[in-house]
């Protein structure tokens, strides 16, 4: 049997990605887990994109995806970069305990 | 510019530049104001001599505010017989009593101010007279009102005069919100607020609904010309300087009532039920009013109880159908009238504001010219042939025994105690013994600005109701009837005096063969009839029920309730919402998340 490999394996693939990336957001604690979890979520958005751009036989969404990855990099430095600002201020990346925007 | 603008605005441009300009210079404002009346006056007079041609005298109204297609309202000026001899009544009887006032206010601090509000008052009364529709008319009604407010708490330092200047402009108010009423209703029968498009408008009218307008605009009337149950506050407005009572309170305003009666009388006239009301309600007064001034003692309160008296007569000639009748009591009525309140004040300043009639005596060799204008403003007060009182006195009375003989006899009845407090009235101010001789003895006759005014209103008394002028002006068709029953009729003033004289001509009179005589009637005639205890007794617990009432209901449902319910939700809510904020990020992204499903949810699925 000739298993065929549609679209909608890819999207479903994408989105288990995407929730699974989500609840690592949601439930960690550890900031940098969280963070690592995020680009769970923006690979999971770039595979939808390449898998449409296939099946579509469309180039712009590989042409996202590259500008997905590029910025993603960006952000992980600076996401990073923060990270360490707020280790040195706190002493801690436990999320439960960073809750000053309550104030 | 139109002679009938001038006459009408010259008052209040004096009012403005009293005001204005010239507080200071007090005997410039007394010209001013008086400039103002007598040119009134003249303009009066030569418009009454202008009515014979047959010239438009009229100006040419203005339309003031247009609100669509039927609510057209105009400023103009009604030129006929019945406003030319209000106006002649206004200015001229006006002019006296300005004239008057610069001798009796001399020295007053508020000089100034006197003759600004009377200059307003003046413009305000011709305004009504010359009014062309209900409008208008009701806006001079209330100013009025209000100017007659200035006049009666002038002195405003002394809380009396404060105080019955406050319950004549309420109790006014009360007649005025009816009279409101009726224009309105009126208005949405017949769509014209306009007096001389009545005649043709209310034949659609249904006769009820008549009665009701009719009875509601004579509730006006009834507060402005102080008519029971309304007529409670013209006693206290003697507050006001005398003069003021002479021009407000006796010959102009109180007859603003009468006169719009006989304006809008073709109102009236279709209407059985309403005329009925108005008779009634007149003769009502004049016999309450008159057995009320048998027993007062304030010189200036007999003579307002007589004004309601009189007045009562005016409204019940109306009520009888007989307008002419009206009007011609109404005009000797402010000549003898206004002599008298005149002549009080002589006597009051004389005497150095001395009210108290018990206090007087023997006045009439120290004052001759005040005695003797006053005793024939009296004599014409009383009916006595051939002064004026007399012929318009008789006209009402004949009329009501053609058409409603118990009122006949309410009016036989009053024009006898009429007689009778007018010989209490002399008798015990100008004769007997001098019962204060320190003030007695150094009273004297007032200045010629005084005595000229008394003089002129004297010759007015005395001579106008002869030949029954006044009713031929009005309606040269009119059959005046001096039958043989109306000087009959003048026995009945003259037992009056013969009875007063009995009591009272004496060196030292006193109420107390009256009082024996009369029982426990006189205690209730002595307390007026316990009208004002009955007004505070309704004010102090129906009203002051109802106010409770009120305050509860705003206290607790609109306060508690509505508002405090209102700022309690949304505080409740902003406490609810607050628990959100916790500040962990990753319940931010939890309930974000929750939103894009919710989102996706409702885009996909519905």
């Amino acid at each position: 049997m000739i298993a065929v490999v549609t679209l909608h394996h890819y999207l479903i693939i994408s989105g288990l990605l995407f929730a699974l990336g989500m609840a690592g957001v949601i439930a960690r604690r550890n900031a940098l887990v969280i963070l690592m979890a995020l680009e769970m979520n923006l690979s999971a958005a770039n595979l939808a994109l390449v898998a449409f751009s296939k099946y579509n036989n469309l180039v712009e969404g590989q042409v996202f995806v590259f500008f997905v990855i590029a910025i993603a990099a960006a952000e992980v430095a600076v996401g990073l970069a923060i990270l360490v600002a707020l280790f040195r201020l706190k002493q801690t990346v436990n999320v439960d305990e960073l809750n000053s925007m309550k104030r | 510019m139109n002679p009938v603008w001038i006459l009408l605005f010259a008052p209040l441009a004096g009012a403005a530049v009293i005001t204005l300009l010239t507080q200071r210079w007090r005997t410039l404002s007394a010209l001013i104001s008086c400039g103002a009346i007598l040119t009134g006056f003249a303009v009066s007079l030569w418009i009454f001599w202008a009515l014979g041609a047959s010239v438009e005298l009229a100006p040419a109204p203005w339309q003031w505010l247009v609100l669509g297609e039927r609510v057209k309202i105009e400023f103009g000026a009604t030129v006929d017989h019945l406003s030319v001899l209000m106006l002649l009544v206004v200015t001229g009887v006006g002019s006296a009593i300005h004239i008057y006032s610069i001798g009796y206010m001399k020295g007053d601090p508020g000089f100034s101010r006197y003759f600004a509000c009377m200059s307003l008052f003046t413009f305000s009364m011709l305004g009504i007279v010359l009014s062309t529709n209900f409008i208008q008319i009701f806006i001079f009604w209330e100013l009025v009102g209000v100017s007659s407010y200035l006049l009666i708490g002038y002195w405003f330092e002394k809380p009396s005069a404060a105080e019955a200047g406050k319950k004549a402009f309420l109790v006014n108010r009360i007649g005025d919100f009816g009279m409101m009423l009726g224009v309105l209703l009126l208005w949405s029968f017949t769509g014209t607020f306009d007096f001389r498009e009545l005649p043709a408008r209310i034949t659609t009218v249904p006769v009820g609904a008549l009665g009701w307008i009719g009875a509601l605009i004579f509730c006006g009337a009834v507060g402005k010309s102080a008519q029971v149950p309304l007529h409670v506050w013209l006693p206290d407005a003697m507050e006001g300087p005398t003069p003021v009572s002479a021009l407000i309170h006796a010959a102009t305003m109180v007859a603003a009532g009468v006169y719009l009666l006989c304006r809008v009388f073709v109102l009236f006239a279709a209407s059985p039920v309403a005329l009925m009301l108005v008779a009634w309600v007149g003769g009502i007064t004049a016999l309450l009013a008159a057995s009320i001034a048998i027993a007062q003692n304030d010189i200036k309160r007999i003579l307002a109880y007589s004004t309601l008296s009189q007045l009562g007569y005016m409204v019940m000639a109306v009520g009888l159908g007989g307008p002419t009748a009206a009007m011609f009591h109404l005009t000797t009525h402010a000549f003898f009238k206004a002599l008298l309140f005149l002549g009080a004040g002589s006597v009051i300043v004389a005497l150095h504001h001395e009210q108290d009639i018990w206090k007087m005596g023997g006045l009439w060799r120290k004052l001759p010219i005040t005695f003797w204008t006053f005793l024939i403003g009296a004599l014409a007060l009383a009916g006595i042939w051939p002064l004026a009182g007399f012929y318009s006195k008789d006209e009402i009375l004949l009329l009501a025994l053609r058409v409603n003989k118990p009122l006949f006899v309410l009016g036989t009845l009053t024009a006898f105690l009429t007689a009778y407090y007018v010989g209490r009235l002399l008798f015990v101010v100008f004769f007997g013994a001098p019962r204060d001789p320190r003030a007695c003895d150094h009273a004297h006759e007032p200045p010629w600005v005084m005595t000229l005014p008394l003089g002129f209103l004297a010759v007015l008394s005395l001579a106008g109701g002869w030949f029954g002028t006044v009713p031929y002006f009005l309606d040269p068709k009119a059959e005046i009837e001096h039958s043989r029953l109306g000087y009959a009729l003048l026995l009945v003033p003259l037992a009056g005096f013969a009875v007063s004289a009995s009591v009272y001509a004496k060196t030292a009179p006193n109420d107390a063969p009256v009082r024996k005589a009369l029982g426990p009637l006189w205690t209730w005639i002595e307390d007026k009839f316990y009208f004002d205890e009955l007004y505070l007794w309704l004010v102090q617990h129906v009203q002051g029920a109802m106010a409770a009432m009120c305050e509860w209901f705003d206290r607790w449902i609109l306060q508690r309730l509505g508002i405090g319910g209102l700022t309690s939700t949304v505080n409740l809510a902003g406490k609810t919402l607050r628990l959100v904020q916790t500040g962990n990020i990753q319940s931010y992204v939890f309930l974000f998340g929750l939103g894009v499903v919710v989102i996706l949810y409702y885009v996909v699925v519905r």
